[in-house]
């Protein structure tokens, strides 16, 4: 009659951290302290001993040998993804408690949403484009992300946007209705970074129409894949359009919104003219 | 939870929890039965050292406290919507220990739930050299001694289950590398452990690759089956270890 052993307060605490505290004995980085964290695991700021810097060890969930051999083929497919917009992947391996780890470039800078607070409407849009044209890149190569949402980008100290977590499962009020059932592709992203487009554009402040930039974000954001814009650059195209003052594809507009596009869009020119026409009709009343 | 390689991980059981309020009387007592195994570790410590009593009478409290939950339906009445089921037994268990000092004469029953199996003498010699007792919130104590319970069980569990699939190495290797060092000792390098035992370092790796693995493994597994909700197995696990289950 023995029964189970007494275990230590220490004993208890470093087996509570399995999962946040893996062992890298025996791998050339150490574990400084947890920066983020997933369905998909938890990212570590760690520094890497041969080359002396810091990075970013993302240690994923406990996993099947079929699970760990994908997430490692999602490395290697991300790390030959060479974007301004994507953060290279420098290593990939086993831990020896069988979870997979990747070490990426540790990223310096601030979380989208909150370094969009602080800017105006039309340079949000124009950090969305750079998210659309890095997202269009990967798709280019055959990469859907997945899980965009605005704590997996981060904005530079340049102003360089730069995606992250590539490869995830999708967060509630970012995922399209499809990957529900499993099924995530580029048009999953599209509906991705429609929901960010809606986080970027805010509430609409009163005098400035917004009727299609609300089109675009409701096109984005379809829920049949097929009524959304076929790519992040379609999205992006449509958005730039609309900072420039144009129609947008996913916006009819009647005679009287058009007209009041064309002036706001052409303010300039028509106060000119109608200056000038102003004052030769008051020269014509002046010399009569 | 998925299966590792070379792993074998034990198969999901039911919620007791679910199966105290059971219409069938021998399913009720199994699952008080299996209450009583999960829980006697962080109860009985409570009553020794947080109510004060003394071994013999903490020894029959405990068992009391389980006879009269099973009598009086105590636990039946939980509602997941209200609190963790751990928390809602610290409760019923302040509540039965209150009523028993304010009673002049106890009853000694708790024939339903004696705890055979356990050298309640060696686990107090074990208390007295290693347990605190001074944390002033009494749900973070319960709280740390029902952890103490879960991960005590599942070390035993892991041990049987280490023996019978062949990997009583993979168990000393666990216990000298993640249960032995205290607070004051470093914990041995790979190199020693292999040198200790005639393995390769990558043997040593991956023998404690095992049984990490399977006892995570364990304590989610007995989790599932102490908690009455899939939401709370999941709040559970992640206030355990921090991440979610797979």
């Amino acid at each position: 009659m023995t029964g189970p052993e007494f275990i230590s307060d220490a004993a208890i605490a470093r087996l509570r951290a399995l999962d946040d505290h893996p062992d890298f004995g025996g791998t050339r980085y150490d574990i400084v302290e947890p920066i983020g964290r997933g369905g998909m695991g938890v990212v570590f700021r760690g520094r890497d001993r041969e080359l002396d810097r810091d990075v970013a060890i993302k240690v994923t969930a406990w996993s099947t040998d079929a699970d760990a051999e994908r997430l490692r083929t999602e490395a290697r497919t991300l790390a030959a993804l060479e974007h301004p917009g994507i953060v290279p992947v420098h290593d990939v391996a086993r831990l020896p408690d069988g979870r997979v780890y990747s070490v990426m470039m540790l990223v310096r800078g601030e979380r989208l949403d909150v370094c969009a607070s602080r800017l105006p409407l039309p340079d949000r849009l124009r950090l969305f484009d750079r998210i659309c044209d890095t997202v269009s890149f990967a798709h280019s190569r055959g990469v859907v992300h997945g899980d965009l949402k605005p704590a997996n980008i981060m904005v530079g100290a340049f102003g360089q946007v730069l995606v992250l977590d590539w490869g995830g499962g999708g967060t509630e009020g970012y995922m399209a209705p499809e990957q529900r059932d499993g099924a995530a592709g580029t048009r999953s992203d599209v509906y991705a970074l429609g929901a960010i487009l809606r986080d970027l554009a805010g509430t609409p402040t009163p005098g400035r129409a917004r009727k299609p930039l609300t089109s675009i974000i409701l096109r984005a954001m379809g829920s049949d894949p097929g009524e959304r814009y076929a790519s992040p650059g379609e999205l992006a195209a449509d958005v730039r359009r609309f900072l420039d003052g144009a129609a947008v594809s996913a916006h009819v507009e009647g005679p009287l919104e058009q007209a009041a596009r064309l002036a706001r869009t052409y303010r300039m020119p028509i106060v000119l003219v109608l200056t000038y026409l102003a004052v030769r009709m008051l020269l014509l009343f002046w010399r009569a | 939870m998925s299966q590792g390689a070379g792993g074998s991980f034990p198969a999901t059981r039911p919620s007791v929890v679910r199966d105290l309020g059971s219409a069938d009387p021998a399913t009720r007592a199994a699952a008080y039965e299996a209450l009583a195994r999960s829980y006697w570790r962080p109860v009985y410590t409570y009553i020794r050292l947080r109510w004060r009593r003394d071994p013999e009478d903490a020894q029959d409290l405990a068992q009391e406290f389980f006879a009269r939950a099973f009598e009086r339906e105590y636990l039946e009445r939980y509602d997941p919507a209200k609190a963790r089921f751990r928390t809602f037994v610290r409760t019923c268990l302040d509540g039965f220990l209150a009523n028993e000092t304010r009673a002049a004469a106890r009853l000694k029953r708790g024939g339903a739930f004696a705890i055979t199996s356990v050298d309640f003498a060696r686990f107090d010699a074990d208390l007295a050299a290693h347990a605190r007792s001074d944390d002033p919130d009494p749900e973070r104590w319960f709280h740390r001694e029902w952890i103490r319970g879960l991960f005590a069980d599942a070390l035993d569990r892991l041990r049987i289950d280490a023996e019978a699939a062949g990997h009583a190495t993979a168990f000393a290797l666990f216990h000298r590398y993640d249960i032995e060092p205290d607070e004051a000792g470093p914990r041995p390098t790979y190199a020693a452990l292999a040198r200790d035992t005639g393995l390769s370092v990558s043997d040593v790796t991956n023998e404690l690759a095992w049984a990490r693995r399977t006892f995570r493994a364990i304590v989610l597994d007995t989790l599932r089956t102490i908690c009455a909700t899939d939401e709370e197995f999941r709040a559970e696990a992640r206030d355990l270890l921090g991440t979610d289950p797979r």
